[in-house]
């Protein structure tokens, strides 16, 4: 078997975060194939809930968009989309809620909408929020998601999109955000998550292979290290196979002529 | 009112109108998008929560001044580069952003719909996009006094769906993912459905979405009026359209070159739909 990518590294290690009957919305990307390697290896009950509004659904093959109907025809059911933010999200009915970003700052706050110094006239306009910011704030917990350059892991967000924990040392706390905030960090060299006290992320894990030095250099602030940094265990051989199994159907099926209706 | 696309169009969206397309991934309905640019609208505010490629489309055409949304990307590919060039260059006009996240704009489309003022959320909390657009404030709950964000109420001009059937009547039944369709529709001023067909009597359907014909303003009978998005129980979701899309819509010469082939070049979107059917032959 080839050896696995960093990618392969970052969707295996996220999916492992979740656990069985967790109630998780997911994002389009590598949130989509985390959790649903999740589901087709440890948490076979695990509840998706993509924005477009179907919940609990099992696709198999990811889905190219948030709404394709590969997502509703598997789901247990299908609602309105402004159910889904009001009476699951904001409610408080959802446990994990998976995050991508251009930039993350290091109290895991993260921008997607714009990068430069102007929103009027941006240097590179983003696609926004979405579903993010509601998800940052609602969520019991959020995990975030991103390949790390000193370009995305920033010492100032260009613009605050979604809240983490704002300026850290409980600031998040004393706001109205109900959610709990970013737990981990899965990036491509390994994981951060927030110090208790301060807040700050800090390197608490590596995969195989990678270094404090490439974390250092990868990362546009001075990265903390936690007490003791793990290394995180590699792919087992069924994680791989299921994951590249899943990946090559989607592959297949995203490249597939579809009949122009006339 | 059975209307053909083109009468409908003509009719409902005069230039600086106020329209949604809505329909999450979902019943995007194209085919009223490209009758729009046949017609050559200008100056149109365009509503839609992901203005995905039909709001690129009718964006690097020159029909918009302003557009409200929530998202602003090609799902799981990349950029709308007609929505960044809009916006990073002015080309080929100036656009005027109202931009929401999803929560805020679902609930400004529910307020529309019950004709209420404002929408009320837990949302924008401790993030930068209220700076940036007077229509995100806040409210004091007058009974537990938390403060909330509210957002004015979306009530389009005109919205415009498509859907899987109605019938003669001009009752309309959606199957599958919804997002918003049915708040834009009970939000705007006049609703205009296309439809995939058109029955006798639509099956029962106890808990099923049915607009009912006394909100619809006009119904056209246009098949595969959502593609490249899909219609649950029609056709699947050109997802390897939406990865062509990327290189097309890159540059403007590429872009301007597929348009006018495309959408300018055919009469109807059953030209469109044939022209696409030749080429993939």
């Amino acid at each position: 078997m080839n050896p696995c990518t960093r990618e392969e590294s970052m969707t295996i290690a996220a999916a492992r975060l979740l656990w069985n009957r967790c109630v998780c919305f997911v994002g389009i990307g590598l949130p989509s194939a985390a959790c649903n390697l999740a589901r087709l290896t440890h948490a076979p009950d695990i509840v998706l809930i993509y924005e477009s509004g179907t919940i609990g659904t099992r696709p198999d093959v990811l889905p190219l968009s948030i709404g394709d109907g590969e997502l509703a025809d598997t789901a247990t059911c299908v609602v309105p989309l402004p159910e889904i933010f009001s009476h699951y999200l904001q409610a408080g009915r959802v446990d994990v809620g998976f995050l991508g970003a251009a930039q993350i700052d290091r109290h895991g706050n993260l921008n997607s909408t714009v990068i430069g110094d102007s929103y009027i006239t941006p240097k590179t306009r983003l696609p926004g929020a979405g579903g993010a910011q509601e998800i940052a704030a609602h969520a019991k917990q959020t995990f975030v998601m991103l390949a790390a350059t000193p370009r995305s892991f920033v010492e100032r967000l260009d613009f605050r999109t979604s809240a983490g924990f704002l300026d850290g040392n409980g600031a998040r706390a004393r706001s109205s955000a109900h959610g709990g905030g970013p737990r981990a960090v899965i990036t491509d060299f390994g994981m951060l998550a927030p110090h208790p006290q301060s807040e700050e992320l800090q390197l608490t894990a590596l995969f195989h292979g990678a270094s404090i030095d490439e974390a250092r250099s990868k990362v546009g602030w001075p990265l903390a290290l936690a007490d003791s940094i793990d290394t995180i265990a590699p792919p087992t051989a069924h994680e791989l196979d299921t994951l590249r199994a899943l990946n090559a159907r989607t592959k297949a099926a995203h490249a597939r002529r579809v009949e122009i209706p006339l | 009112m059975l209307l053909t696309l083109a009468d409908a169009i003509e009719r409902f969206v005069p230039d600086g109108a106020s329209i949604a397309l809505e329909g999450f991934t979902h019943l995007i309905p194209f085919a009223a998008g490209h009758e729009i640019i046949r017609q050559r609208r200008r100056d149109l505010h365009l509503i839609r929560m992901t203005p995905d490629l039909i709001y690129d489309q009718m964006i690097g055409m020159g029909c918009a001044r302003k557009l409200t949304f929530s998202w602003g990307g090609n799902p799981g590919v990349g950029s709308l580069h007609r929505l960044r060039d809009a916006v990073e260059h002015q080309w080929p006009n100036p656009l005027l952003l109202d931009e929401h996240s999803h929560a805020g704009m679902a609930a400004a489309f529910c307020a529309g719909a019950a004709r209420l003022p404002f929408g009320v959320l837990r949302g924008y909390l401790d993030t930068d996009l209220a700076a940036h657009n007077p229509n995100i404030r806040r409210v004091t709950c007058p009974f537990t006094a938390e403060s909330l964000a509210a957002v004015p109420a979306l009530n389009p001009d005109v919205t415009i769906l498509h859907a899987q059937r109605a019938d003669r009547e001009g009752n309309v039944a959606i199957d599958g993912i919804l997002g918003a369709a049915r708040e834009a529709a009970m939000a705007a001023k006049m609703l205009v459905v296309t439809v995939e067909e058109i029955v006798e009597k639509l099956p029962p359907a106890m808990n099923g979405i049915v607009l009912p014909h006394w909100v619809v303003g006009a119904v056209v009978h246009c098949r595969g009026g959502a593609y490249p998005s899909y219609a649950q129980g029609c056709y699947a979701r050109d997802n390897a359209f939406y990865q062509r899309w990327d290189a097309i819509a890159r540059e403007r010469e590429s872009f301007s070159a597929w348009m006018d082939r495309h959408v300018l070049g055919t009469r109807d979107h059953a030209g469109f739909l044939a022209q696409l059917r030749q080429e993939a032959a």
